[in-house]
């Protein structure tokens, strides 16, 4: 009854062409950025920030980023640790060599780094496809990770071969270091993601987004209307390493602020990422943000159950965890393929006929 | 000939002993996926799983103490008893082949058809269902494995060499090495036999070929699935022990699924003497470039040696080396 386009006259070019073309979306979509921008501010505390919506908002950005890779390209990537390694250093390297330079440049250079890095690796994708590749883009994760952890430039010849943000601050507020509050970095995060993910559902719906489909959906097809595999395939590349290279990025300078390469950019990342847009939905901004949210929750739920609640041991707490993420994954690939974002998709379809299903 | 000579001759042949292990995990994950398409990420946590069930009914532990504990606040560890290692053995392939049957009634059957990447990303999900769920049953703390091969450096050989050259004080290779390699060469032999000559053998091959036309001569294709899982489980269990025995049953031995990725990528993802091969390539290849350019970048190459090298090969022979020519060029 309320959410369907009957009735909604659009009299503009502009109105027909626009992000949301339906009311009530375009009402919850203005709603959930007033609340994200204006209320959570006022009541959010360093625990739920630093457990929940810091990490779930970089989480979200490089699902955006792999899901513009393998949900929308269709190329299976299981570097995105390393990649988002690359953004890490790139934006360390960047705030230490350039102090004065605004963070907001340093976290785009870094992306823009990290793009450039995804497109040489995103190389072989032009001769192989599917898991081929996967192992393809292993050696990336792997050559990466040692990189930054044996060549002393990259972590500026520091002792313990950690690299440690400095402090940095935007319009008069410190977003990095250890001094930084909650609503700062909060906000800082929030301003890129919204921006991020606006791009990224215009991208996927224009001509580019369209040829990484075509391409996915079938390349030589996609070959003969027109549609130049080369290009497509490293544009997938490039902008999805640009959207992983910032969340490494702010993974590191505003969330962790201190980085051990192997441990905080380690494979673990690359299926983290990879189940987050599984459970999310491939091929669904929406997808990426669910994806994000769920695995982000989940372990502080589980834990928060099976530690706080029954009083298990932190390690049974742990192998439980990585049983349940298991038995997920499985489960939602032999349920719903496509995600969180397809039930979502489904329950449109239902409220479109709501209240009057006939 | 001087002493730099016979010491990498030693690093090719540690290297050789180091790629028959990453053969004998390559080998599970050509089986299945020869058999049945699946690209089965979980091989080397089901290596990890076994060897984790070999040692945890060698020592009697009682399965899923510390979780039970948990929750009744008993104070259970183990029975109290050890069983001999052939029973323990035994006990332990019974637990892979039911492994092998739940993945398929339970998994396989639900995702038939669907394609390679989101089978791959099943295993991808079971390596992880495994893993946790492996630590609840046995615990996660290091391992010792002994299954009663010996240990530590072969003293004949040693001395048979020594003084070959000026400076040389003969090769060191660790008898559990020979060891690995001989049960390899046994294990291989013995699929090869299996595969050419019996019953079941050519239904696995037929199937291989074409599952269609083997279901349409009345080849039941679960029945295959659970066997050739079984056969993965039996490869990981050798591999397991083996790498358990060298290193300790932990974690990081499920780790060498990924370092088999590369082996395949070389030796072509259907061909088992391509396995073979490929784990020898891959682990020669990367003791001598630890040996030889390792210490001059930094060391701690055999990380990602492996996977450039891989990486290297796809682009030229996207096939591998023994593979046959199905994989899709772009």
């Amino acid at each position: 009854m309320f959410y369907r386009e009957a009735g909604d006259f659009k009299t503009s070019y502009a109105a027909d062409s626009q992000t949301f073309p339906i009311r009530l979306d375009r009402y919850g979509y203005y709603t959930t950025l007033a609340i994200a921008f204006l209320f959570v501010p006022l009541v959010i505390s360093d625990y739920w920030a630093n457990a929940l919506l810091l990490p779930f908002l970089i989480w979200a950005i490089a699902s955006l980023g792999l899901n513009i890779l393998s949900g929308y390209c269709g190329q299976i990537s299981l570097g995105t640790g390393g990649f988002m390694a690359v953004g890490a250093y790139s934006s360390y390297k960047l705030m230490t060599a350039f102090p004065d330079l605004n963070l907001f440049i340093v976290i785009l250079l870094s992306g823009v780094i990290t793009a450039a890095v995804g497109v040489l690796f995103g190389l072989p994708s032009l001769r192989i496809k599917g898991f081929y590749l996967a192992v393809a883009t292993l050696a990336a994760q792997f050559f990466l990770v040692w990189l930054f952890n044996k060549v002393p430039w990259f972590y500026n010849y520091s002792a313990s071969g950690q690299i440690s943000v400095p402090t940095r601050s935007v319009f008069g507020y410190e977003v990095t270091g250890a001094e930084a509050n909650s609503e700062a970095k909060y906000l800082f995060i929030l301003v890129i993601v919204v921006l991020l993910a606006y791009i990224a559902r215009n991208l996927t719906r224009g001509r580019i987004g369209r040829s990484w489909m075509a391409i996915r959906d079938m390349d030589i097809a996609a070959e003969i209307i027109g549609v130049n595999p080369l290009l497509t395939k490293l544009t997938a590349f490039a902008i999805s390493s640009f959207y992983i290279g910032i969340a490494g990025a702010l993974f590191f300078s505003v969330y962790l602020g201190a980085v051990e390469v192997g441990e905080a950019f380690g494979i673990q990342k690359s299926f983290l990422v990879q189940f987050m847009i599984i459970i999310g939905g491939l091929g669904s901004i929406f997808g990426s943000f669910i994806g994000a949210a769920f695995m982000v929750m989940m372990p502080v739920l589980l834990k928060n159950i099976m530690v706080g609640q029954l009083g298990w041991a932190t390690d049974i707490a742990a192998h439980f965890e990585l049983v349940i993420i298991g038995g997920l994954i499985i489960l939602f690939l032999i349920l719903e393929p496509h995600g969180l974002a397809q039930l979502w998709r489904l329950t449109k379809e239902k409220l479109r006929l709501w209240p009057f299903p006939h | 000939m001087s002493a730099d000579f016979y010491y990498t001759i030693e690093v090719i042949i540690n290297g050789l002993m180091t790629g028959v292990l990453y053969s004998l995990v390559a080998l599970g994950f050509v089986l299945i996926f020869k058999a049945s398409g699946v690209f089965n990420y979980a091989q080397g946590v089901m290596a990890l799983f076994a060897a984790l069930t070999l040692v945890g009914l060698q020592n009697g532990q009682i399965p899923f103490a510390p979780l039970i504990n948990s929750i009744f606040g008993t104070n259970l560890s183990t029975f109290g008893w050890t069983l001999p290692t052939v029973v323990a053995i035994v006990l332990a392939l019974g637990v892979m082949v039911l492994f092998a049957y739940l993945v398929e009634r339970y998994i396989l059957r639900y995702l038939v058809g669907q394609d390679p990447v989101i089978l791959f990303m099943a295993t991808i999900g079971l390596a992880y269902f495994m893993e946790g769920f492996g630590d609840l049953m046995w615990g996660a703390d290091i391992k010792k494995l002994d299954v009663g091969l010996p240990q530590g450096g072969n003293v004949w050989l040693e001395s048979a060499t020594e003084g070959w050259a000026e400076g040389f004080y003969g090769f060191y290779i660790d008898n559990l090495d020979i060891w690995a390699t001989f049960i390899a060469v046994v294990l291989v032999i013995g699929l090869m036999v299996f595969s050419q000559y019996t019953k079941t053998g050519r239904a696995l091959r037929a199937v291989a070929d074409d599952n269609q036309a083997a279901m349409s001569v009345g080849i039941s294709l679960r029945a295959i699935w659970v066997i050739v899982w079984s056969l993965a489980g039996f490869v990981a269990l050798v591999a397991g022990t083996m790498w358990g025995a060298k290193s300790g049953v932990q974690f990081s031995l499920s780790l060498i699924a990924l370092k088999a990725l590369p082996v395949l990528m070389l030796g072509g993802f259907t061909s088992i003497p391509g396995a073979i091969v490929g784990g020898m390539i891959i682990g020669v290849g990367e003791k001598l470039f630890e040996y030889s350019i390792g210490p001059m970048i930094g060391g701690a190459t055999e990380n990602w040696f492996a996977y450039v090298l891989a990486l290297l090969f796809l682009v030229f022979r996207p096939q591998g080396l023994f593979g046959e020519k199905i994989i899709e060029r772009v």
